[in-house]
Parts: C-alpha cells; sequence; structure tokens
C-alpha cells in the first residue's frame, strides 16, 4: 500500500516565504551587496541543473555529462529571445516559442503514428522525430514569424513597460527550456540505448559539440548577436530574486512530485535494475527519456536564469571544465538525494566563487583549482557515499508507514519462506 | 468469456498493426545517403585540392600516431579497471613539460656531445632524443603509478563513480598545479625541439629509401600471409610466428613511411608546383618513434609474463588472483605502462606543434579517449585503428568542412559510431549478464 505524498504543509510554506521574504529585505536594502546576490543566484541556478542531473545519474542511473550542453542551449535560446526583443525584433521570440509548440505537435503525430507500426529501430524514431521538430521550427520561421511577429510585438508593447517586460521574460525562460529539452528528447532517443561509460561518453561528445557550436555561432550558425567565441554582451539583466525563488521553487517541486508518482517509482526502478523493470511491465526506455528530458529542462531554465543574472555569455562558461561542475555537486551531495544536491549545490558555488576567491590572500586566486580537487579528492576517500548517501528531509520524503496504515495490511501469508532459504 | 474476447481483440489489433521493417529500412536508406553525400562532397573538394588532400594525409598521420599513443593508455587502463583515466590526457602534458625542462635547464638533448666533443652530429641527435623521450616516459610512468597507488587504489572497492570523480579531481589537480606561477606557469611557452627540423622535399628522398622501405613492407606482408595460410591449415608454429612483433613491425614501419615518402616524392610529379607540401623529418622521425613503441607494447602484452598477467587480469580478476597473480602489482605496471606512452605521446605532440601549455592535455586526451572508443575499448589494434582514423577525420574536416569544427567533427564521428557499433569497431560485443 504506497503512502499519500504529504501537500506542502503550512510550516514549508511558511517556512519558504519567511526565506524569501528575508532575502528580499537584505537584498532591497541593501545589505546582501550586488556580489552576494549573483553568487546566491548562480548558487540557485547551479543547484537546478545539478537537480536535473540528479535526476538523470542520482535517480535513473543513466550516466550523463551532457548537462552543461542543455544549460548552454537554454542559457542561450533565453537570451537571445530577450536581446533581439530589446532591440525591436521579436523574431526569436516567437520563432522558439511557436516552433517550439508546432515541434512539440508535430513529434507528438509522429509519437502517435509510429506506435501503430511493431519493431520501429531507435534510429527510424530518431529520424522521424528530427524531421517532425525541422519542420516545426521551418514552419515558424517561414510563414509564422512574418505573419505574427510585429503585430505581437506591438500587442505586447501596448502593455505598460514592466508588465511586458515580466511577460517576455516568462516566455524567455520557457521557450529556453523547451528547447532545450527538445533537443535533449532527439539526443535522447538514440543516446541512451547505449550502456553506462558509453552514453556518458556520448554525452560528453554533446557538450563538447555544443561548445564548438557556441565558438561558432556567427560564423558557422546565423546568430551573429551571439558573438561567437568573443561572448555575448547586451543581454538585460532581468532576473530577480522573485523570479529564481519561483523557479527554484518549481524545480524543486516538480522533481519531488515527479520522484514520488508511480513514474517516479518507475525512474527508481530503472535503476536499482534495468531488466526486472522491464520485466514487470515498466517501459524502460520511455522512462529514460522522460527523466532524461526532465532533468534537462531544468538545466534549460537554470540557463535561462544566468544568463539574464549575468547579462554576459561566453562559450567557456560551458567548456569543458566547469561542465563536471554538477557531476561533483550531486557526487558531493549523494547520489539521490536533493537534499544533498541543494545544500551542496549552493555552497560549491559559494565555496569557489564566494569564499575562496575573496578570502584567499592576493596572488592565490590561482590557487583557488588547486585546492578544490584536493577537497574532492578528500572527499572521495573520506566519505564516498557522499554528504548525505540517500537521505532526505522530511518534506521531500515520503512520509514512513504509520502505525495505522500497518494494520489495514494484510497479514503475511502462512508459509513464508525462511530467510536462510533465501539468501541462497 | 471476457478473457477471450480480450484475446480477439488484441489479435485484431495486432494484425492492424503494421511491420515496421519498411519505416526501417527507410530511415536507414536515409542515414546511408546522408552519409554518401558527405563523404561525396568530401571527396569532391579533395579532387578539386589534391595538394592540400595529400598535405591534410601527411598532418593526419603524424596527429593520428600521437593519438594512437594515449589512447593505448586510455585502453589498456580502461579494459583492465574499467575505469576512464582522465588524468591521462594531463599525463601527457606532464611528459611534455618534461622534455621541455629537461631541454631548456638541463641541454639533455646535447649530453653525448659534452661526454664525448667531436661525435657525429646526427648520433648525437639521435641519441639525445632517444634520452629525452626517455626520461620523459620514466617521469610520466613514476606520475602515473604515484596517481594510482594514491588516488585510485583506495577506492577500487566502491562504487565506479567515486573513482571517476577521483579521476577527475586528479586532472584538474594536475592542470591547475600546473599553471601555478612556479610549476609550468599559465603561459603558452615555444618548446625547444630536441632536433633540428628541416622541410623535405622529393630531391632529399633517393629512390633507395622508398625501393627499402616498401620492399621491407611488402616481404613482411608476404611471410604474414604465407604464415597465416599455414596456420589455417594447422601449422602451430606458423600460427605462432604469424604473431611476431617483427612482422608486424615491417608492416607497420614500411609501409607507413613509404606512403608518407612516396607521397613526398610523387608530389612535384603529380600535383604540380602550384602546391608546395610541406613535409618535415619531425613527421617521419615522430611515426617511427610510435611505431616503435607500439611494437615494443605489443611485445610486452603479449610474450611477457606481465603481458600475459595484464591479459589474464583483464580477462577475470578474481580468478587471476586465485592463480597467483599479484593484481595489485599488475594494475599498477599497467599505470605504469599507460604513463609511459603517454609521455612518450606528450614529447612528440609538442616536437610537432612547437609549443606547450599546461591545459594542452585536456582536448588531445579526449580525441584520443575518443580513439579508443571507436577501435573498441580494451582492444590495442583498436586503439591504434580509431587514433588513425581520429586524426585523418580531424585533419581532413579542418581542411575540406571547416576549421573550428573540427573537434565537433571528431565527437560527432564518436556518437554515430556509438549508435551503429556501440563496442566500437575492434571491440567484442558485451554479453549482458543477468
Amino acid at each position: 500500500m504506497l503512502q499519500r505524498l504529504r501537500g506542502p504543509n503550512l510550516s514549508f510554506i511558511l517556512g519558504s516565504l519567511a526565506f524569501f521574504v528575508v532575502v528580499q529585505i537584505l537584498i532591497s536594502t541593501g545589505l546582501l551587496n550586488p556580489y552576494w546576490q549573483n553568487i546566491l543566484f548562480w548558487g540557485a541556478a547551479m543547484t537546478m541543473v545539478s537537480l536535473g542531473l540528479n535526476l538523470i545519474y542520482g535517480f535513473n542511473g543513466q550516466f550523463s555529462l551532457g548537462q552543461f550542453g542543455f544549460y548552454a542551449i537554454g542559457a542561450y535560446a533565453s537570451a537571445d529571445i530577450t536581446y533581439r526583443w530589446v532591440r525591436n525584433d521579436p523574431s526569436a521570440l516567437v520563432v522558439v516559442i511557436f516552433g517550439s509548440i508546432l515541434a512539440l505537435i508535430f513529434m507528438l503525430g509522429i509519437s502517435a503514428f509510429l506506435r501503430r507500426f511493431y519493431g520501429v529501430a531507435t534510429l527510424t524514431k530518431f529520424l522521424f522525430n528530427l524531421l517532425a521538430a525541422v519542420l516545426g521550427f521551418f514552419l515558424a520561421v517561414r510563414f509564422i514569424n512574418p505573419a505574427i511577429g510585429q503585430p505581437l510585438y506591438q500587442a505586447l508593447n501596448g502593455l505598460p513597460q514592466g508588465i511586458s517586460q515580466q511577460i517576455v521574460f516568462f516566455l524567455a525562460l520557457v521557450g529556453g527550456a523547451t528547447l532545450a529539452g527538445i533537443v535533449s528528447y532527439l539526443f535522447g532517443i538514440p543516446v541512451l540505448e547505449l550502456g553506462s561509460d558509453y552514453l556518458g561518453i556520448a554525452t560528453l561528445g554533446f557538450t563538447i559539440i555544443v561548445k564548438v557550436l557556441l565558438d561558432n555561432t556567427d560564423t558557422l550558425l546565423p546568430f551573429p548577436e551571439m558573438k561567437g567565441a568573443r561572448g555575448m554582451v547586451g543581454i538585460p539583466k532581468w532576473t530577480t530574486w522573485p523570479w529564481v525563488f519561483v523557479c527554484f521553487m518549481a524545480v524543486v517541486l516538480v522533481m519531488r512530485n515527479l520522484l514520488h508518482s508511480s513514474t517516479g517509482r518507475a525512474i527508481l526502478s530503472v535503476r536499482e535494475d534495468e531488466r526486472a523493470a522491464e520485466l514487470v511491465g515498466i517501459n524502460t526506455a520511455s522512462t529514460k527519456i522522460l527523466a532524461f528530458v526532465v532533468g534537462s529542462v531544468f538545466a534549460g531554465l537554470a540557463g535561462g536564469i544566468r544568463a539574464h543574472d549575468m547579462a554576459f555569455l561566453h562559450p567557456t562558461m560551458f567548456g569543458f571544465l566547469p561542465s563536471f561542475n554538477p557531476l561533483i555537486i550531486i557526487v558531493f551531495g549523494g547520489l539521490g538525494s536533493m537534499t544533498g544536491t541543494i545544500i551542496t549545490g549552493f555552497f560549491w558555488i559559494f565555496l569557489l566563487e564566494g569564499l575562496l576567491r575573496l578570502y584567499l590572500p592576493e596572488g592565490f586566486e590561482t590557487w583557488r583549482f588547486v585546492v578544490y580537487p584536493l577537497v574532492l579528492l578528500g572527499m572521495m576517500l573520506l566519505r564516498p557515499q557522499g554528504l548525505m548517501g540517500r537521505y532526505e528531509i522530511a518534506f521531500l520524503r515520503r512520509p514512513l508507514p504509520s502505525l495505522r496504515v500497518v494494520k489495514e495490511t494484510p497479514p503475511t501469508p502462512a508459509v513464508a519462506p525462511k530467510a536462510e532459504e533465501v539468501a541462497v | 468469456m471476457s478473457v477471450a474476447i480480450e484475446t480477439r481483440r488484441m489479435e485484431q489489433r495486432m494484425i492492424r498493426r503494421r511491420n515496421g521493417m519498411v519505416l526501417n529500412r527507410l530511415s536507414q536508406a536515409a542515414f546511408a545517403l546522408a552519409g554518401i553525400l558527405v563523404f561525396y562532397a568530401v571527396a569532391r573538394a579533395a579532387a578539386a585540392n589534391l595538394g592540400v588532400f595529400f598535405q591534410q594525409v601527411l598532418n593526419g598521420f603524424q596527429l593520428g600516431f600521437i593519438y594512437a599513443l594515449v589512447a593505448l593508455g586510455y585502453t589498456m587502463v580502461y579494459g583492465i579497471v574499467r575505469l576512464i583515466n582522465f588524468a591521462h590526457g594531463d599525463v601527457f602534458m606532464v611528459g611534455a613539460f618534461t622534455s621541455f625542462f629537461t631541454i631548456s635547464l638541463l641541454n639533455l638533448h646535447q649530453w653525448p656531445s659534452t661526454v664525448w666533443p667531436g661525435m657525429n652530429p646526427t648520433l648525437v641527435m639521435a641519441i639525445g632524443t632517444i634520452s629525452v623521450i626517455l626520461f620523459s616516459m620514466m617521469i610520466c610512468a613514476l606520475l602515473a603509478v604515484t596517481i594510482e597507488r594514491f588516488a585510485y587504489r583506495p577506492l577500487r572497492a566502491l562504487p565506479r563513480i567515486t573513482a571517476l570523480i577521483t579521476a577527475i579531481g586528479v586532472s584538474f589537480f594536475l592542470e591547475y598545479f600546473g599553471g601555478l606561477p612556479f610549476a609550468f606557469t599559465n603561459n603558452y611557452r615555444t618548446y625547444p625541439r630536441p632536433f633540428e627540423v628541416f622541410v623535405l622535399n622529393a630531391e632529399m628522398v633517393p629512390l633507395v629509401w622508398l625501393a627499402v622501405l616498401w620492399g621491407v613492407c611488402v616481404a613482411a606482408a608476404i611471410v604474414y600471409s604465407v604464415l597465416k595460410f599455414l596456420g589455417q591449415r594447422g601449422n602451430i608454429r606458423a600460427q605462432a610466428w604469424q604473431r611476431n612483433p617483427l612482422l608486424q613491425f615491417g608492416m607497420l614501419f614500411g609501409g607507413f613511411l613509404g606512403v608518407v615518402l612516396t607521397i613526398v616524392w610523387l608530389a612535384p610529379r603529380f600535383i604540380g608546383t602550384a602546391f608546395e607540401l610541406t613535409a618535415s623529418n619531425a613527421m617521419l622521425i615522430i611515426m617511427g618513434i610510435s611505431i616503435i613503441l607500439l611494437v615494443v607494447l605489443q611485445y610486452i602484452v603479449r610474450y611477457t609474463r606481465i603481458g600475459k598477467a595484464m591479459r589474464a587480469s583483464a580477462y577475470d580478476k578474481p580468478t587471476s588472483r586465485l592463480m597467483g597473480i599479484n593484481v595489485d602489482t599488475v594494475i599498477a605496471m599497467t599505470f605504469a605502462l599507460a604513463g609511459s606512452l603517454a609521455g612518450a605521446g606528450g614529447v612528440l605532440y609538442a616536437t610537432a606543434f612547437k609549443q606547450v601549455h599546461h591545459l594542452m592535455g585536456i582536448i588531445p586526451g579526449l580525441k584520443s579517449f575518443v580513439a579508443a572508443v571507436i577501435g573498441g575499448i580494451g582492444s590495442i589494434p583498436g586503439a591504434f585503428v580509431g587514433a588513425l582514423t581520429i586524426g585523418l577525420v580531424e585533419v581532413l574536416s579542418a581542411g575540406f568542412i571547416s576549421t573550428p569544427m573540427r573537434d565537433a567533427v571528431a565527437f560527432s564521428l564518436l556518437i554515430i559510431v556509438l549508435l551503429i557499433r556501440p563496442q566500437g569497431i575492434f571491440g567484442e560485443a558485451p554479453g549482458e549478464k543477468v
């Protein structure tokens, strides 16, 4: 008998609201200076990325190193939307939003179509979905943008300045996250078939391909405003504490509720034993893709937050070395523990960018990256299961069966096998 | 009753469903067509500019052989401990820097002339270069064994992810410790080559060399095929001789150096003088040294006690322990071999590209790893073939597709190979354990 998941209870709601209000007061009174504010927002974004990776690797057992690729896609897509918007060009907004909608509709249609066949290979699935997505975005670029781009811009600009900005920012975040989700779906179909290490290598390859593409956005891709390896400047600085808080809480709540639903049980069972999960009737392929896509959507959302906080994007932010941060965070916090990820996510950015940068003596700046692998090595040697293991705080955990429930369950069968016999 | 109705409905539904094979064939055809189109476009570009093509083939060989040395380390370590040793690329960097310091501070590449003044300069160069490489190999072997002893061995009983994270940690440590001002500093530094580099042109290639190289290659190939023929008929001695490293050496050394020299010799006759083909003696030296090291490695893995122990441990560790093999020593030896090859690779890479930097190990390390995966991880010939493939593909895509995209093309190749043949070209299909 499954226990029902507790809803957000009063103490939780009050606690998080109090936290929100306190930080907001600190920010508006200027006690939390922009530097620490930046660290806080960055920590929240990194935690969201890491939560996504924890869903993929910690809870679903699929070793992925591609999380930063989706982070980069979300960041660049949402930054491009707002960048063009403030320069009176609604095209990016229209293309990303309507293209994503069309692509999703087409991909749903393709999935329904392919379900009428049996024995469909992964490559086939991949090709048809790819074509559907490309068609969706093509239609958006070719037909929807010329038709409704300017009217939409006029309509949104007719609203008061603050409101239209918030709407556009919301759409940019959603667009970036959706784009990351669509790309991860397309990439996940063929790649999630691979085994553990091979999946890691393929996703690492994905990160590097994304980085190389970002290096050449102005020469090879038609996005001159991203300025390739020179870095994208001029992104509006729209990220505020309410936005960060809402996105962060949304990610945490979605992940918590997902993990405690029956789909979440399926996700966990794939981690424990894929073959056994398949034998009890779980569609392991679609479960893996679901976890992968949701994790990447979190990363894309975090990318939007980060882009509008920094107001500057550079491909090296998404390069090979920083792309290990989420993995390090989740292993540090404990694979399969949301609590651990949240604690270490903030702590990691605080340690790396706040503490070590400010309090190390002059000239020891470069020692930062010598100290932090040593911390990592020490952690791995002393506590390899991570800070929290698989522990969760009460809010993120299904409550333990109470006595009442134990009474309701039927008694154990009379001829239960003895423990020794089973243990053979 | 309801069960029967349900079954009939299921049957009807199955009949209505169609076979997806048609769609599969269609999409396979589409992918094949896309592949052929890309190949055709590259081939057309190559045919239009034959000089660039041959130049890139030479560069690709040079790069591929260096990757092969590093890839062998990845593949051996993965084969025996199932660990993606991310620190391997940084051992490669340390190898390059070791030779940088031994050359610039100690003048190690000229020690024969200080000991015996008036020695033949070519001989001085040869002995000096070899000793520089050997010194770097030694240091890197020590480094790799140290890393194994203190970072990986305590974690061997734990889940593999801990060792992987540790490998990443060691890698970052080497990179950024190397970047400190008193170590290697974080600037690009010009690398003093251990030998004089000169450009080869067609007049400098005597036909005798060509004849000797091709003769060695063809003779080795003939002996190999005769032995193979005899071996197939059941001659056990022939089977044993067939795997002789000397035969491999003859075929590889004669073949590859022969190809390079033939291209250099033929270039002005076929391509014309419009394109200046630059091949240097560094290219030949790099390829020669790599081939020698590869053959020595093959010999060690195939014929020595430690090599046999390595293969046994890679196959089944608990049973090897029961047979009296000290698996810990074997793993340490594997790391030493891998590290020494990476060290040699670092020296050769720095010689080829003439600069060193504390982050220079990342991308070549990753590429070599990709090469090992493409060739089939755990397989030594696979690593060699994969490295040559990656080297050629990277350099050709730089020449004919777009220079900044070379990394993306190499990794796309990796993803494509993984999708078509996940175990790599030479890898064995992984048996599923239940």
